[in-house]
């Protein structure tokens, strides 16, 4: 051992631990790049903030939430499009879920590896990346004229279904794939099938993120505005309805902005629109925080 | 218990095999003579009369994952209530025979097995039998503990829900814990969840949540290579406690431990399967007692590799 060590060159450190100079200049100077590169896109954000909060914040009231449309601007309120959107998001939840998770779980828990199945997910991954337009038409024909639905909310809500749906089911693959495998072997371990491992270990375990994935593609949906324009949202008073009546005409507020804009007067381009989105960035930002706190309060509780 | 014929042979067997337990784990001896249970020796011909019933016996049984061999031909009998240690190197196969016993290895799609296990002369493998039901009946503990991200509670009454067992579940918790020497630890946060538990009370919650389905078999797969030495006492005392009821075998790689355990030990080996494919399958070498194995064993394999000799 001493022989050993005594044989190994004895390296002294006698330019102390100084960095060389050029490695410093240039580290500095990559991470200044990148910190600009950040700037840019926040600069450009806060100012979009910035200017429609000063557009709009002027035509938010209590009025603007719970009236109808008008010609009038000081009269114009997005109720139509408030009701419109909160319904489309229920409705849409309520048949994504089912939908989503449950080609979820057979993709991930009971599918046989074949080539079939192969087929089947390389399908959904790219129907994730179809552009909504497309699925506009789609509603369009199928939902509109084939089943004859008409331009009516469930349509609508059908059209949103199809759009998120290839998202949902990719993100709930992988809240299933994150469940350890240990889990699963616990529970077959126990004699419990398949079924009842997927459905009430597996599952429930996954059941957080899954819930993640689900808002946040609801939130895509709702600010979703070609396909519900093409499949038959329509932005004038021919909207004013009831909430919740499926076959009834619907709107929905990405439509409202899109129709204020469209008008000629200045006070619907610029504040109407501005107070408009305001709400919509304001549903938005409630359901992406309702996402965070989902996935931290899981994070915790592991 | 009521296999077991003396009644009065247990109290004075029990106190010489924890003893001996005790010695081997404060001794850490490095040579394998030194292993050998003199004690244990003598209990050893006492223990196969009473109760060398066979659960198991397996014939031939050789399993493939793909066109790879991972176990070749391997004939063996488990005995009734005794615990027997698979030891051998890395990729001998002997986990992958482990699991052959609750059929566990059906989960892997490219896994193949063929021959016999007879599990009181009845086929595991045969047509009619449902391996969720074998699964019931032959319990298995995991390498890393895998507690259900659920409360201690519900991690115990998970297995009787699903089997649609008519039992008390308050009383069936209990039970399992205080069999998995447990309860005194957690009996006041059983609503907790069974992450806030350390690995080794962990694993003890993963005995106890096999015990609560009533199994007569339990399959442990190296339970103790991630923990600590006092938590691995602690599941080693547990064992020799659980070995009066069940049938126990156990893979591990930790030869004390085998030779603190269990009662016979199953020496398996890798062999290449030719000299330009790496490829490795395993073997089993011998089985027999386990003081024997440890202090003459019958091949020159398993003494070489219990000597530290292998390789």
């Amino acid at each position: 051992m001493a022989v050993a060590t005594s044989e190994r060159p004895n390296r002294q450190v006698d330019g102390g631990f100084r960095a060389p100079v050029g490695n410093t200049v240039r580290e500095r100077f990559t991470q200044l790049v990148l910190f600009l590169a950040t700037c840019v896109a926040l600069v450009v954000l806060v100012t979009l903030l910035v200017d429609i909060v000063r557009d709009g914040v002027g035509g938010l009231s209590l009025n603007f939430l719970t009236q109808y449309t008008s010609r009038v601007a000081e009269n114009a309120g997005i109720r139509a499009g408030l009701t419109g959107t909160l319904s489309l998001m229920v409705l849409v939840a309520l048949m994504t879920f089912p939908l989503g998770v449950g080609a979820a779980l057979y993709l991930e828990e009971f599918a046989p590896r074949n080539r079939w199945t192969r087929l089947l997910e390389a399908n959904i991954n790219n129907l994730a990346g179809v552009p909504s337009i497309v699925y506009g038409l789609l509603g369009l024909s199928v939902f509109v004229f084939f089943l004859g639905f008409g331009r009516s909310l469930i349509t609508g809500a059908l059209t949103l279904t199809l759009l998120v749906l290839p998202v949902v089911i990719v993100a709930s693959r992988e809240a299933l794939r994150a469940v350890p495998r240990e889990i699963r072997d616990g529970g077959l371990a126990l004699g419990a099938t398949p079924l009842q491992v997927a459905l009430r270990q597996t599952l429930p375990a996954a059941i957080p993120s899954i819930l993640t994935g689900m808002i946040l593609s609801l939130s895509r949906a709702v600010g979703e505005t070609a396909p519900i324009l093409v499949a038959g949202a329509v932005g004038s008073r021919r909207a004013d309805n009831e909430p919740w009546n499926l076959s009834e005409a619907y709107t929905a507020i990405p439509i409202q902005i899109f129709d204020f804009v469209k008008r000629p007067q200045e006070e619907f381009q610029i504040q109407v629109a501005s107070a408009a989105i305001i709400v919509l960035m304001t549903l938005l930002l409630f359901m992406n925080s309702a996402a965070i706190i989902i996935r931290n309060r899981y994070a915790r509780n592991r | 218990m009521d296999q077991r014929t003396s009644t009065q042979s247990q109290p004075t067997t029990q106190p010489i095999r924890l003893e001996t337990g005790t010695a081997a784990r404060t001794e850490q001896p490095t040579a394998g003579s030194a292993w050998s249970k003199d004690t244990g020796a003598g209990a050893a011909p006492d223990r196969s009369a009473t109760r060398h019933d066979v659960v198991f016996q397996a014939r031939d049984v050789s399993v493939h994952y793909g066109s790879a061999p991972a176990l070749v031909n391997v004939s063996l009998a488990i005995r009734q209530r005794e615990i027997t240690a698979f030891i051998g190197p890395s990729g001998c196969g002997k986990s992958t025979f482990l699991r052959c016993f609750n059929r566990t290895n059906d989960l892997i799609p490219s896994a193949r097995i063929t021959g016999q296990i007879d599990y009181h002369h009845q086929n595991l493998y045969a047509k009619d039998v449902d391996a969720v039901e074998v699964r019931r009946r032959i319990g298995m503990v995991f390498q890393k503990p895998n507690p259900f991200p659920k409360s201690i509670y519900d991690n115990l009454t998970f297995g009787p829900k699903v089997n649609r067992m008519k039992v008390d579940f308050d009383e069936v918790v209990e039970t399992s814990l205080r069999r998995a020497a447990l309860w005194d630890e957690v009996k006041g946060k059983l609503k907790q969840n069974a992450y806030s538990l350390s690995g080794g009370q962990q694993q003890r919650l993963c005995i106890a949540r096999a015990l609560t389905v009533d199994p007569e078999v339990i399959l442990m797969d190296e339970p103790c290579s991630a923990l600590d030495p006092i938590a691995t006492a602690h599941i080693e005392d547990l064992m020799r406690e659980l070995e009066h009821d069940y049938t126990i075998i156990i893979v591990t790689h930790n030869m004390q431990q085998a030779a603190r355990v269990s009662d016979r030990t199953a020496f398996f080996t890798a062999e290449v399967e030719s000299e330009n494919d790496d490829r490795r399958f395993g073997r089993l070498v011998e089985i027999g007692d386990t003081s024997m194995i440890f202090s003459n064993p019958n091949d020159r394999r398993t003494e070489d590799y219990i000597s530290g000799r292998f390789g």
